[in-house]
């Protein structure tokens, strides 16, 4: 009741929901327009619209080059997300479970990737693969790609451990299972959701990634970095397409990802 | 007998300590190593590589200041330098503009679709950034769309070029990006404020503005300060739109950067503009640090 006191300025009210309206309008039209200009017939991009079709989606998929970047992402990422998994699960477990001198220190220098520009992380490790011989492959890309989802899978499964309830775990200490047991039968399961949904999270954020790949590319394109290639040769409706499919895709998953980072709240 | 008991005790104890710590440096220490190798040992690398030398095809490790020296003397860069900054700082200052309010309606406002309007907020986060900036080559571009309607309705006549490559563009794409990396940390500092606080004000008698100012802007100053310095670094070092929408006078560090690592092939003086946006950085969340208990101590 009283918060409706707060409520109260029903002017108020309606200014900002008009406000968040126009940003909501400022943060989709363009999103919009990259799906309608997909399905617009003519080559070059003109106002009025001409007539619909499918010509560049069947363009798209006759496009070797762009197929080739497409598995080459899907390596990547194929790459990045068991491999994040793997340290970050083991580490989310280490930082609950765990106290340990500098932890608040570790805890904010393995969150800086998320703030240092994709392109210093690229590049520093362009300079370190090249002194010690490393080849750039779609391996360099998976290990530049891994250093910015890490953070973002370990602060996920730290969150779900934080909240998950311990008490559990002790039971089945009590009732005669050892810790692995433990471990896979009562911990796992309870964070399991979150996994998935950072893992999905983590295939999407691999996938779109561009300023870390553009120093660690050799010959193989992911699909960003052929956009990119394609993008410094002019438009073509083609990569509209391309948009489309790429954002509808990752919208999806965010969907998905979303439902399963947020369950069991 | 009880002696015996104690060391065995404490031999049970001093075997179970020693599991968890096998158990700690089993989780801990393979991340840990990999993020030396991978992250720390990396970046570290770059502050010793801008000290170092281009010859003609190679680099000489050789330590000199010459490439700070170039960042600071020639004109050039240092206006490149400038403009990033104040680039940064107008896309901060309305980032916040648009976000502050964004997450305020999500927060106190909206009551119906809050989860699906908190979805719209942050599923561009997640969406390809490269074709968000690029799609505002088609919006604002001179066959584009906004030029298209403006002569359909017969504004103007001729295309204007004047709203494309140039800091405009550069900046209103940029805001466009960053308004959810600001509404997001916002939206979770106001859902944290215990809606008793709210309360209790009014019932004071502090109207809403004042509710606002004194109550509600404080306690959400750490999700600003968070949302700003994403925003801030991100863009400041940001190569993809100054590329696609700068043109000449937009041109930011990020250009010069990786301008340095293709054509010029000068790495170590690309190292040095690196360390730099690094030390922007850097400050800009040592700043943060400071900042924070200070707006925590004028709360309380």
């Amino acid at each position: 009741m009283r918060r409706a006191g707060y409520r109260s300025s029903r002017l108020g009210d309606r200014a900002l929901t008009a406000f968040a309206l126009l940003a909501f309008a400022f943060l989709y039209a363009p999103i919009a327009v990259l799906i309608v200009f997909s399905f617009n017939d003519s080559p070059i991009l003109v106002f009025p619209l001409s007539n619909l079709s499918f010509k560049w989606y069947g363009v798209l998929f006759s496009d070797r080059d762009l197929l080739r970047s497409v598995v080459n992402s899907f390596v990547v990422a194929g790459g990045v997300v068991p491999l994040t998994l793997l340290l970050g699960v083991p580490l989310a477990f280490a930082l609950d479970r765990f106290s340990f001198i500098g932890k608040a220190l570790f805890e904010r220098i393995m969150l800086v990737p998320l703030i240092v520009p994709g392109l210093i992380t690229g590049l520093a490790l362009l300079l370190v693969f090249t002194q010690t011989g490393f080849r750039l492959s779609l391996v360099s890309i998976m290990i530049g790609h891994s250093i910015f989802v890490l953070p973002i899978v370990v602060i996920q499964i730290y969150a779900r451990l934080r909240r998950f309830d311990r008490r559990i775990e002790e039971a089945s200490l009590d009732l005669g299972a050892t810790r692995v047991q433990t471990f896979w039968r009562v911990t796992l399961p309870n964070i399991k959701t979150a996994i998935l949904g950072s893992a999905l999270l983590g295939l999407t954020l691999s996938f779109d990634e561009v300023a870390i790949a553009f120093f660690l590319t050799a010959n193989d394109n992911t699909l960003p970095m052929h956009i990119w290639s394609m993008l410094r040769h002019g438009i073509t409706p083609e990569i509209n397409a391309i948009g489309t499919i790429t954002i509808v895709a990752s919208i999806v998953l965010i969907v998905v990802s979303l439902r399963l980072l947020e369950a069991k709240k | 007998m009880t002696s015996e008991a104690a060391v065995s005790g404490g031999s049970a104890a001093k075997a179970l300590r020693r599991r968890r710590l096998a158990l700690f440096l089993l989780c801990f220490g393979p991340p840990f190593l990999y993020l030396v190798c991978f992250m720390i040992l990396p970046y570290g690398n770059v502050f010793q590589y801008s000290f170092w030398k281009k010859e003609l095809y190679t680099v000489a490790a050789e330590f000199n200041w010459d490439n700070y020296a170039r960042v600071w003397t020639n004109p050039l860069y240092r206006t490149v330098l400038f403009n990033s900054l104040e680039v940064a700082a107008i896309v901060t200052v309305c980032a916040n503009l648009i976000g502050y309010p964004l997450a305020y309606f999500l927060a106190f406002v909206a009551r119906k679709h809050r989860t699906l309007l908190y979805f719209l907020v942050i599923a561009p986060l997640w969406t390809s950034f490269l074709l968000r900036v690029f799609v505002w080559k088609l919006i604002l571009g001179v066959d584009g769309i906004i030029n298209g309607v403006l002569i359909y309705i017969g504004l103007i006549d001729e295309p204007m070029s004047i709203i494309i490559y140039n800091r405009f563009s550069v900046c209103l794409t940029l805001v466009y990006i960053f308004i959810p990396f600001v509404a997001l940390p916002v939206y979770a500092a106001l859902e944290k404020i215990p809606r008793e606080y709210v309360e209790a004000s009014m019932d004071l008698g502090a109207g809403r503005w004042r509710t606002f100012v004194r109550v509600i802007l404080p306690l959400s100053i750490p999700g600003v300060i968070a949302g700003s310095i994403f925003t801030f670094c991100l863009s400041f070092g940001d190569f993809v739109t100054p590329t696609l929408l700068g043109g000449p006078s937009g041109i930011m560090i990020g250009n010069i950067i990786i301008g340095q690592f293709g054509a010029a092939f000068d790495w170590p003086f690309g190292s040095a503009l690196a360390v730099v946006i690094l030390l922007v950085v850097l400050a800009m969340i040592a700043l943060a640090a400071a900042a924070e208990p200070r707006a925590k101590a004028r709360i309380a």
